[in-house]
């Protein structure tokens, strides 16, 4: 008997199908990929204060930006278009195929990662140019880097998938999705410096993942003089890595067990 | 071994008993139809049968397989199946050559992409994006994405809902071809004239039981009712039920000498058997 394709396999070319629907949706490509470019110009260029010798807000705040976009981009849109798909069933057209689940989760990070990369671009563009937003020159910086964005990529992909199943329609989806995250970008320090906020809103930022990722960024962007005026006088990036992968886990679990395919 | 085997299948929603105790035996190479109202039952089976339900009680056998069935083997089982839903508007910033290729990357022995464009009669739109199609051409795509991995079970729900009669006929006419290649068709139409077209057999399902099992020209004894021979006799329409069209057609040619004036003979439609059975009247 004929096998059937393997599931990593038919992920890599799902990811490729995703980015290509992407891509022809203009606006959504607009708006996805130059919304944190918009929220840097706008906030760059109100507060144009140093928060902390040698620290510029705007470097403060394209730390915050890559984590939130992270969260936007992965999160925040699949928890929103997953339920439109599976709207105009879609989904189940998939599920009546020899496609398994793991192969569309694939290709949904797949889509996420590029699209992150491509942000990340941009932003880096657009801070270094206009801003004088500083790259780290330290390779260890780049390694926490690197590994915060492959980690925050796929656990905020997995949450995504695994909220999916909470809107009841896809038309609804952004209005129950869109306050979550952005109350957390507030409460996690995305847009005001974390210690200045109130400490029940760090406590219950530091919950959530974006909390971890802002203060990751935060680790390789600003001088490690700034990290005895975080909240632990420390970078906590060890802690980071492990509260990511729990989230990852939790997000994987809700994925693979409760996703839905279908309306009912 | 027969490709559906269902026995004393039941499934309820809340109190709702949807199925109650539904046996069908479908069987290799025939395309069978299952006709019933709407409430009465026939999608739930239907998606049980394509594994998108689960059962309350009951025996049933896909292709040899239960349709719970998880894992790897379902990929397999599902390789071996095409689905085309009621209505699926996806993916519409695909062209239909990209999804139809798409999809055949699915399967392990997938048909020719462009013989399957040909098929489906949309060679010419092949790089139309699909938002772009009509209903009757977003159909054709349906059965399209559900016969390309060359299935050998092929389920079709309402198939022609909103075509014109053209498309209807062309559409007929290729799952005629389907039938040709050996592929076992389930289908759950409203159109009884689709059903009698198409069907070796045909199945009605009311209240969430199969009443009756049969050929379309024999369901509820269609085969054996009376004819109505009808015709004018001067100013009066006369009409006669009949167990003997032909003697009485005789002796009324020899009345009028020859041509028996606005002379019909009919037997009950398919449609006016059904709808008895269902105990519903024409509209």
């Amino acid at each position: 008997m004929s096998k059937v394709p393997s599931a990593l396999n038919l992920g890599i070319r799902r990811g490729g199908l995703e980015i290509r629907q992407f891509a022809r949706q203009r606006e959504s490509v607009v708006f996805t990929l130059l919304f944190p470019v918009i929220l840097l110009v706008i906030f760059g260029s109100v507060f144009k204060d140093t928060i902390a010798p040698g620290v510029t807000f705007s470097q403060y705040f394209v730390a915050g930006m890559i984590a939130s976009g992270l969260v936007n981009t992965g999160f925040q849109s699949l928890a929103i278009t997953i339920p439109m798909e599976r709207d105009v069933g879609g989904l189940k057209r998939l599920r009546g195929t020899p496609m398994p689940a793991s192969s569309y989760f694939i290709g949904k990070a797949i889509l996420i990662s590029v699209s992150m990369v491509l942000q990340i671009i941009l932003l880096f563009g657009f801070g270094l140019i206009f801003f004088g937003v500083q790259m780290p020159t330290d390779p260890a910086k780049w390694f926490t880097f690197v590994w915060l964005v492959l980690l925050g990529s796929t656990s905020s992909t997995a949450l995504g998938i695994a909220f999916s199943i909470v809107p009841k329609s896809g038309r609804g989806a952004s209005a129950v999705v869109s306050p979550i995250v952005i109350v957390l970008q507030f409460f996690s320090g995305v847009f005001f410096i974390f210690t200045q906020l109130p400490t029940w809103m760090q406590q219950f930022a530091a919950i959530f993942p974006l909390k971890w990722l802002t203060q990751g960024m935060r680790s390789v962007f600003l001088p490690d003089s700034f990290a005895t005026q975080e909240v632990a006088k420390s970078w906590e990036n060890g802690r980071t890595f492990l509260i990511l992968i729990i989230w990852l886990a939790v997000g994987i679990f809700f994925s693979v067990r409760k996703f839905k395919w279908d309306r009912d | 071994m027969n490709v559906i085997e269902v026995k004393g299948l039941k499934k309820s929603y809340d109190q709702v008993h949807a199925v109650r105790g539904v046996d069908l035996s479908i069987l290799q190479g025939e395309i069978f139809a299952l006709l019933g109202p709407n409430g009465a039952g026939k999608t739930t089976t239907v998606e049980i049968l394509e594994g998108f339900r689960s059962r309350d009680a009951g025996e049933v056998s896909v292709l040899g397989f239960d349709p719970q069935i998880k894992g790897h083997a379902a990929r397999e089982w599902r390789n071996r199946i095409g689905i085309v839903l009621q209505s699926a508007a996806d993916a519409g910033d695909l062209t239909v050559l990209e999804t139809i290729d798409h999809f055949s990357g699915y399967y392990s022995k997938p048909r020719n992409v462009s013989e399957v464009l040909n098929a489906v009669g949309l060679e010419e739109k092949s790089g139309a994006l699909i938002r772009n199609l009509s209903g009757g051409q977003r159909r054709r795509l349906d059965v399209a994405l559900g016969i390309i991995g060359s299935p050998e079970l092929l389920f079709l729900d309402e198939p022609t809902t909103g075509f014109d009669p053209e498309a209807r006929r062309s559409f007929w006419a290729l799952i005629e071809n389907l039938r040709g290649t050996g592929t076992t068709i389930l289908l759950t139409t409203h159109y009884l004239d689709e059903a009698e077209a198409l069907a070796d057999r045909v199945a009605v399902i009311n209240n969430g039981q199969i009443i009756e099992v049969s050929t379309p020209a024999e369901l509820g004894g269609r085969a054996t009712s009376k004819a109505t021979v009808s015709w004018r006799d001067g100013e009066v329409l006369k009409s006669e039920s009949t167990d003997n069209p032909t003697s009485i057609v005789t002796k009324l040619s020899a009345h009028f000498g020859g041509e028996i004036p606005e002379l019909t003979i009919t037997r009950p439609s398919l449609e006016d058997i059904y709808l008895t059975m269902i105990g519903g009247t024409h509209e």
